[in-house]
Formats: structure tokens, C-alpha cells, sequence
């Protein structure tokens, strides 16, 4: 099972952009102790929520057939806390993707407020890493992945996009 | 209007700041990228999309960093040194990049060293001149 950590895409345009989002609450457990008294969601945790989001975007592009890894943290810049309660839309566009690779630009927000900006670049293994070779199943997107954009595009990899009312 | 060299240069320099997280002092013509400025595998697909972006211009795969597809190939490599096949090939595919002191002892752990600052410069400037 893989771990989830974004609720539902609310958008989602083929090898272009998608937005996400997250509720965050106070029943995790995390923020408990991130930090007594103060509870916000960790930053190294946007950025899982951002590789996500960016990375279901990267691999629907090629129909899911390459496994996309999270390769390079090319900027993250937090402008404000998130915390308990919030719901934040997580909008991520594909900036240049070819055969091995792919670049992407993202932007969090809470409420039309900015809470951080995050690029990243993404591998596609089998492509890289001079020959390596990988098990065949894709170990990246399994089928629970996949579910997150039930609705939204259809099997064969429709390029329509729909939208859900937010 | 075409581009000059210092303003290729100062693009490019901007790119590698970016891109690798080092300060712009240290990102000299000479300066290698693995090497002086600590590049990656993954930091060479950064700097080629990044690249393209700020000069506009397609850069195909291998065509500016074709070293990897060479060091795999067991005809170019031998020994860890890369073969006369290799060092032809090499000199083929890398025009924008001075050969000189890898040809006399080709070794390919400093084939890393070719690419430097000034290779991508050259690169760019071909690459504009050629639109």
C-alpha cells in the first residue's frame, strides 16, 4: 500500500497541469509534536504533497508506463504556516518533460494566500541511470495512485479535461 | 539582434546559480561543472531544460553532455581509458568543447572535467548563430 498524502485532484489537464488538494487536520498525528502548543504542517511534508501532485501529472503524460522518481528539489520557498483545519490547493504545471525527464513548477495556497513555491524535476528511471535495470512492474504507480484521478481522466488516458466543482 | 558572448555568458551564469546553488563568483569560463561547481547526473537534464528556456532554443538529448552514451559503450571504452574510436566519436559530437588535454591521457574519470562553463558557452553560441 503507498501512502497517500493529497485528498483529491480538483483539476487535472493532460501533461500540462493539475491542482490538488489537501485537508490537514489536527488528528495527525505529527503535528502534535510539530510543535507542542503550535501545530503546522511541516514543510518537508509540502513538499511530499507538491511530488505527488507534480508526479501522478508526470507520469499520467506518458500513461503511466515510466516510473517516475523524484529526482532533484530544484526550489522550495515557504511564505506562510499551514495549519490544523486548512484545506490547501496544491497547483502544479509541467514546465519542460522529454523521454528521461521532466521539470515542474508548483505553487501552494490556503485561501487565495501563497504558502510556498516549489519546483522539482522528476527521473524516469528506466531512461536513466546508464542501463540500470528496474523490476518490470511499476512499482511507482500502483493502483491506489491511480484511483486519485478516477473521474477525472478516463483509463485510456483521455485527454478531456474535466472539473470538479470546487 | 544576435546575442554577445558576455551576454551568453551571463545568461548561462544565471542558469548555473540556479540550477546548482552556487554563487556566481564561482562560475568561471574555466570552472567544470562536476568537478569546481558539484554537478550531478540529474543536475545536467536541469541545466539542459533550463537552458532551453532562457535561450530559447532545443537542445537534443546527448548534444550537449553525450558523454554518458560514450562511457557505456564498451567500443569507445577500454581499460578506463577511452579508445581512438571513442576519442574520433568524442571529437565529433563535442565540437564546443576543447579536447586538447583529454586526448593525451584519456582517462575516463576526467571526462567529467571536459564539461566546463565555457563548453556550454560555446555550445549556446553555435546553437544561436545556427537559428
Amino acid at each position: 500500500m503507498r501512502w497517500i498524502w493529497i485528498d483529491k485532484f480538483v483539476e487535472f489537464h493532460s501533461g500540462e497541469r493539475a491542482v490538488a488538494i489537501k485537508n490537514v487536520t489536527l488528528s495527525e498525528e505529527h503535528l502534535h509534536d510539530h510543535f507542542p502548543g503550535f501545530p503546522v504542517m511541516p514543510e518537508s511534508l509540502m513538499i511530499e504533497a507538491m511530488a505527488q501532485t507534480s508526479g501522478i501529472l508526470v507520469g499520467e503524460a506518458k500513461k503511466f508506463e515510466e516510473k517516475v522518481i523524484l529526482a532533484k528539489v530544484k526550489k522550495a520557498v515557504f511564505f506562510d504556516y499551514v495549519k490544523p483545519g486548512d484545506t490547501i490547493e496544491l497547483d502544479a504545471r509541467i514546465e519542460s518533460i522529454t523521454s528521461e525527464a521532466a521539470s515542474t513548477s508548483g505553487k501552494i495556497s490556503c485561501r487565495e494566500r501563497l504558502i510556498a513555491e516549489i519546483d522539482l524535476m522528476f527521473s524516469h528511471i528506466d531512461q536513466n541511470l546508464a542501463g540500470k535495470e528496474f523490476p518490470k512492474e511499476n512499482f511507482v504507480f500502483t493502483d491506489t495512485f491511480k484511483s486519485l484521478l478516477r473521474g477525472l481522466v478516463s483509463d485510456g488516458g483521455c485527454r478531456e479535461p474535466k472539473s470538479e466543482g470546487k | 539582434m544576435a546575442k554577445s558572448r558576455d551576454e551568453i555568458f551571463q545568461e548561462v551564469q544565471w542558469v548555473l546559480v540556479d540550477a546548482l546553488g552556487v554563487d556566481d563568483d564561482e562560475v568561471t569560463a574555466e570552472a567544470t561543472l562536476m568537478g569546481d561547481l558539484g554537478a550531478e547526473s540529474i543536475d545536467f537534464l536541469d541545466i539542459v531544460f533550463r537552458l532551453e528556456k532562457a535561450f530559447d532554443i532545443k537542445i537534443p538529448r546527448e548534444e550537449l553532455f553525450p558523454a554518458e552514451s560514450l562511457m557505456n559503450n564498451p567500443e569507445f571504452v577500454s581499460n578506463g581509458k577511452m579508445t581512438e574510436k571513442g576519442l574520433a566519436e568524442l571529437r565529433d559530437k563535442v565540437p564546443h568543447t576543447d579536447l586538447s588535454g583529454f586526448e593525451n591521457d584519456p582517462d575516463i574519470n576526467k571526462l567529467g572535467d571536459l564539461f566546463t562553463v565555457g563548453a556550454i558557452i560555446n555550445y549556446v553560441e553555435t546553437k544561436l548563430n545556427a537559428a
